[in-house]
């Protein structure tokens, strides 16, 4: 299955790219999408205990398990106002 | 603009992120309602100086669906901690702001004024804490930083 991966801020920066698919086995949880995000972007490894997750537009934790064609947010720690 | 009478016409967004930039009296307008005797309003602004540091501008990014989202989220969960505020208005800008600009505006209404005080600080407390909203100083003396408030 193949889900769409969005970057934000300094995340962005590290990948060098704001978005990008990921082809992933079913089953898959976002914690296993972030071990193959870090092995291809080692960039993100610095980042990665600190990085909230979001699937369509919702925050959800690392066990959370990912569907095809699902819209997959890395978020760095936020800080508008 | 119209009262919420629930069809979604041509009232107002109440929650957005925009580069344009932003007018207290416009967002506060959002909210006109006859019902309305009090408006609270917090208005954020670009600081020129950050732990001791000069800056020269701020840029700020978003995820803008999901910002605009939470943003939502925060106004429902205010209206169900304060039952007497009648409607939210939170609108945050985004892209590169000079200091002095306003980054935010977030105005309450209510019947009457009491709860509105509390209310707009849970806002903006609570902005700063889910909203996928990010910005990066920029420093005169060269040089750049994301910031959160971790």
């Amino acid at each position: 299955m193949k889900v769409t991966v969005k970057f934000f801020a300094a995340l962005r920066e590290a990948v060098g790219k704001p978005q990008t698919e990921q082809e992933l086995p079913p089953g898959a949880t976002v914690q296993d999408l972030m071990k193959l995000l870090t092995q291809e972007h080692p960039a993100l490894s610095r980042h990665v205990s600190h990085i909230n997750v979001a699937v369509n537009r919702k925050y959800v934790d690392l066990q959370t398990t990912l569907q095809q064609g699902d819209e997959v947010a890395c978020l760095p720690p936020v800080g508008g106002g | 603009m119209a009262a919420n009478d629930g069809t979604g016409g041509e009232r107002a967004k109440l929650f957005e992120v925009t580069n344009a930039e932003l007018s207290v009296d416009e967002v506060v307008g959002r909210l006109a309602d006859p019902a309305v005797g009090a408006v609270s309003a917090f208005v954020g602004v670009v600081r020129g100086v950050t732990d001791g540091r000069e800056v020269s501008y701020l840029e700020y990014e978003a995820y803008p669906e999901m910002a605009e989202q939470t943003l939502r989220q925060i106004g429902d969960e205010i209206r169900e901690r304060w039952k007497t505020i009648r409607e939210v208005a939170i609108v945050h800008r985004l892209g590169r702001l000079e200091i002095g600009e306003r980054s935010v505006v977030i105005a309450l209404s209510a019947a009457h004024r009491q709860e509105t005080f509390g209310a707009v600080r849970y806002a903006i407390d609570r902005l700063k804490e889910i909203v996928p909203i990010w910005k990066k100083e920029v420093w005169a003396e060269g040089g750049a930083q994301w910031r959160s408030e971790e």
